[in-house]
């Protein structure tokens, strides 16, 4: 199978409580996975560990093939030299979108390329703004993200992300803290992606999105993966009572746009 | 009582000299200070309990401890536990610089620590290492936030500077002492010294007022 991502037996916890309680899930190139779950169900802390914002307390992750990390005595060990060059494959933007205030929108995106990647001033421009056309930004190069609506700022920082040319992308709620009427514009420039053919990895409360964008839906509840599928089916046709009661607990799919 | 400035004023160059000599050790101090202090923060900071522990007390010792102490110490303590040649000059840029390094550090850890946990996450995300996230993302942040303390800072340090005196260094205090007994003008002499110390540190804090200003209009546009 040509998974790009493939998460065995993930186990997280922290001091005694568990969160993630043996995770097996792989990813496949293009696909994109919408992660479902209630509040404090792990979803974050799953996401996390996928680039190691979060260190897995057990369990091995690959990527392309390559397990990150190395085993001994029984023991995953990671180098930080090896989790940050992971971290510049794998894209992820927050529900607080964590721009760097004191810089542009261009530096912004331009930072990872040129700290990071080493990649020279102008090529990083060049690719700034492209990713900014990408998202649908290209007037707001020279604003600062202070003077940016909630949306903007989110599509500022999926460009960022993407400026990177990322394997995959990881969204952790990024709609949750905009405006109603702001939602739309991010969903539809994720949506983009997901049709572009990135790989995407989504923690949303957006049903809509999950019905109509997802190729995949994983339901995560108590530390493990209850439920996964088809959207149509997984969404329409639970076949678990949490998972029911998940879904009633939402006012049901409003589409995208 | 007669005042009489005439002695002060053909010695003023005296006074200059010493004017000169506190801007240069205060100057010295906050080179060696500032670079130090951060050090010391970012020491405190690590997640290491034991270095964090151990920076935590060196900075916690040269803030408790009064500053003329640890000029005695340096001065005429010491020379005594290992062989070097102590200078006035070099004791008082050693104690000062460590001195204010201390309280730098301070200052630099609540700066440090101001900025958004996000921000970090933001850089990590990005592949970022800590000291790139910390150079690139979290320090210009966080040194905007500290300028008003570090300038209060760096006017308490001025001040205390006037200490190096009692280990016989040239400074503005030293040399004034010097003309008011060799002038028997105390009155006349401290005076004008008083008022040299005011003019400067009045400039300074009006320049710090300033700053804030200036900052306070920009807007600190940190919070997301
Ligand atoms: N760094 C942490 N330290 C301790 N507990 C944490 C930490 N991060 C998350 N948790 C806990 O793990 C659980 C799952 O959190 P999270 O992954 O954020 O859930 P979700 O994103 O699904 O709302 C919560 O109970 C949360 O309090
Ligand atoms: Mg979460």
């Amino acid at each position: 199978m040509n998974a790009i991502l493939r998460i065995e037996n993930l186990h997280k916890r922290f001091g005694d409580l568990t969160v993630l309680a043996g995770i097996d899930a792989a990813v496949e190139a293009g696909e994109t996975v919408v992660l479902l779950g209630s509040s404090g169900s792990g979803k974050s802390t799953l996401l996390r560990c996928i680039n190691f914002m979060e260190t897995p307390t057990e369990g091995r992750i690959t990527l392309h093939g390559r397990l990150v990390g190395e085993e001994r005595g029984g023991v995953m060990r990671y180098r930080e030299s090896e989790l940050c060059k992971l971290r510049t494959r794998i894209g992820m933007v927050f529900q607080h979108f964590n721009l760097f205030p004191h810089m542009t929108v261009l530096r912004n995106i331009m930072e990872g390329q040129v700290t990071v990647l080493k990649r020279g001033a102008a090529e990083a421009a060049a690719k700034a703004r492209e990713q900014l056309a990408r998202v649908g930004l290209s007037d707001k190069a020279d604003e600062y993200p202070a003077r940016l609506s909630g949306g903007q700022k989110q599509r500022v920082a999926i460009a960022r992300a993407l400026a990177m040319d990322p394997d995959m992308m990881l969204f952790d709620e990024v709609t949750s803290a905009l405006d109603p009427e702001l939602v739309g514009e991010v969903l539809k420039t994720m949506r983009r992606l997901t049709e572009e053919g990135m790989t995407m990895v989504v923690v949303t409360h957006e049903l809509g999105f999950a019905y109509h964008v997802a190729n995949r839906v994983l339901f995560l509840d108590q530390g493990v993966i209850l439920e996964q599928g088809e959207p149509q089916q997984v969404l329409k046709e639970p076949a678990t009572q949490r998972m029911r009661e998940f879904l009633d607990g939402h006012s049901l799919f409003k589409l995208p746009d | 009582m007669e005042w009489n400035f005439w002695a002060v004023m053909t010695d003023f160059d005296l006074l200059l000299l010493g004017l000169v000599n506190t801007l240069k050790v205060t100057a010295l101090a906050l080179l060696f200070g500032v670079p130090l202090g951060l050090c010391l923060a970012v020491l405190r900071l690590s997640g290491a309990r034991l270095v964090s522990a151990a920076a935590a007390f060196i900075i916690e010792f040269f803030r408790t401890t009064p500053p003329l102490v640890q000029l005695f110490w340096f001065f005429f303590a010491l020379p005594i536990l290992i062989d070097v040649r102590m200078t006035p000059f070099i004791a008082s840029i050693v104690t000062f610089s460590i001195q204010s390094s201390a309280f730098f550090a301070e200052i630099f850890r609540g700066g440090i620590q101001s900025i958004d946990q996000g921000q970090w996450e933001g850089g990590k995300a990005i592949g970022m290492t800590y000291a790139q996230s910390m150079r690139r993302i979290v320090l210009p942040q966080a040194v905007k936030r500290m300028i008003p303390a570090f300038m209060e800072r760096s006017i308490e340090l001025l001040k205390t500077t006037t200490l190096v005196s009692t280990v016989a260094y040239t400074d503005l205090m030293f040399q004034a002492n010097d003309l008011a007994q060799k002038t028997f003008r105390p009155l006349e002499v401290y005076t004008v010294v008083a008022l040299m110390y005011f003019a400067l540190i009045f400039a300074l804090s009006q320049l710090s007022i300033a700053v804030e200003h200036r900052l306070a209009k920009s807007g600190d546009s940190t919070v997301r």
